[in-house]
């Protein structure tokens, strides 16, 4: 096995290629590793590139991880990583990690989906930006080439002035979604609603947003009905870990209530 | 390829052939068998150790990573000698291991938060072990071992 330690992004870059591995907290890689289901033979060990960890305004590096986002991050971002793992995981796993893998529970994807965030990657060839709709391809799939490096999520300058993250599981620690969901409400009412764990990647549910987006005071009917659609706009599956008609209706429940508490802090 | 790190402040070396884990080269490799291997996922905490004075699980760790770096495992929290750490005798105290299998883990975990926060309430210390699974179910003498130590009264 053989191993680099670059110290800067532009020395990653230059080893990065087909075959080779970037290892980051390595809280998604080793488990394939201890398990035999991976046996990377050439490791890009990404520790010690600090410029990774950096963290600017909307900015955020690749390699800060859960540990700074539970206690810097935009609200539902930090509501997110405070249900990542365990304090153990949130020390090591970072948002790009995160990305990366394209786990469709991935819990830190519905707020980058939910705040319409960018990917940004680099190779030897230089800098690009990826929307997250781009980006997510599919089940462990992105549209991240062979030679690029993920440097950072790139969040819109002007976030919503409400958001706010949910997660519904078997207990509280150290649990993988059965559902995850971000809703965002702007003071116009402008509406967004991202979720995770019910598709192959993370999506809208972009015709719940547009009808619940024209109320400015959600009726009761108004809430009932942007449930129904979250509902019925999900795409989830049957697996070990829930049923499609459980996910289905979790996914309206959690996307009304955490629009709920959008509006109360709204109205507060 | 040798990787050199400091483990428990001492040099130690091994060679890498395979992408192996740092609790897989603690054990069979450098003689450090305080960290234990349970999950292999990170779900356990049983092999808890502080990687540059950062709470990891060890499984979950790449022993090619650590060139360079620090590691203490449990025979190492309390390095300046030989006593035991306050999180030990607490336990010891309080009669808070069973088996003993999750211990090594508890400690390395509650050390890292004494030694951040020496008065954590009880919320602190049950987010604080969070990570850590004991299936003896034996949380609720682990939990008044540590709140004694904190300074409040067991529950």
């Amino acid at each position: 096995m053989e191993t680099f330690y670059p110290s800067t992004v532009e020395e990653a870059v230059t080893v990065l290629e087909e075959g080779v591995t970037p290892l980051a907290g390595g809280t998604d890689l080793m488990v394939e590793v201890n398990f035999g289901h991976s046996r990377p033979e050439r490791v890009l060990a990404l520790r010690r590139v600090e410029e990774l960890a950096e963290w600017d305004g909307n900015r955020i590096g690749a390699g800060v991880v859960w540990r700074r986002l539970e206690r810097h991050g935009p609200r539902a971002l930090a509501q997110a990583a405070r249900t990542v793992g365990s304090p153990q995981i949130r020390n090591a796993g970072t948002i790009g990690g995160n990305v990366a893998t394209a786990s469709p529970a991935g819990d830190g994807h519905p707020f980058l989906a939910a705040v319409d965030a960018s990917i940004e990657v680099r190779s030897t060839e230089g800098s690009r930006l990826i929307p997250w709709d781009e980006f997510f391809v599919g089940v462990k799939e992105t549209a991240l080439r062979p030679n690029e490096l993920i440097t950072a999520v790139v969040l819109p300058d002007e976030l919503p002035e409400r958001h706010a993250f949910g997660k519904v599981g078997v207990r509280n620690a150290m649990v993988i979604s059965t559902v995850c969901c971000v809703v965002t409400r702007g003071s116009d009412g402008t509406t967004t609603v991202a979720l995770g764990s019910v598709a192959p990647t993370p999506m809208r549910a972009y015709r719940a947003e547009q009808m619940i987006s024209a109320q400015a005071q959600p009726s009761e009917s108004d809430l009932a009905e942007f449930a129904r659609r979250v509902a019925e706009e999900v795409q989830p599956i049957t697996d070990h870990r829930s049923t499609e008609a459980y996910r289905r209706h979790a996914s309206g429940v959690l996307a009304r209530r955490l629009l709920e508490r959008c509006l109360v802090e709204s109205a507060a | 390829m040798i990787v050199s790190f400091r483990l428990n402040g001492k040099e130690a070396t091994f060679p890498v052939g395979h992408p192996a884990s740092l609790l897989d080269v603690l054990r069979a490799d450098l003689g450090a068998a305080g960290a234990k291997n349970a999950c292999e996922q990170g779900e356990c905490g049983s092999c808890s150790v502080l990687l540059d004075g950062v709470l990891v699980c060890s499984c979950l760790v790449m022993a090619a990573d650590v060139e360079g770096s620090e590691v203490a495992t449990v025979e190492g929290v309390n390095p300046a000698d030989s006593s035991l750490h306050p999180v030990q005798q607490a336990m010891d105290d309080a009669g808070a291991v069973q088996c003993g299998f999750c211990t090594p883990g508890i400690v390395v975990a509650a050390a890292d938060l004494f030694d951040h926060n020496p008065h954590p309430s009880q919320a602190e210390i049950k987010e604080a072990l969070a990570g850590n699974i004991c299936r003896c179910t034996g949380y609720g003498a682990i939990l008044r071992a540590f709140e004694q130590l904190a300074g409040r009264d067991a529950p």
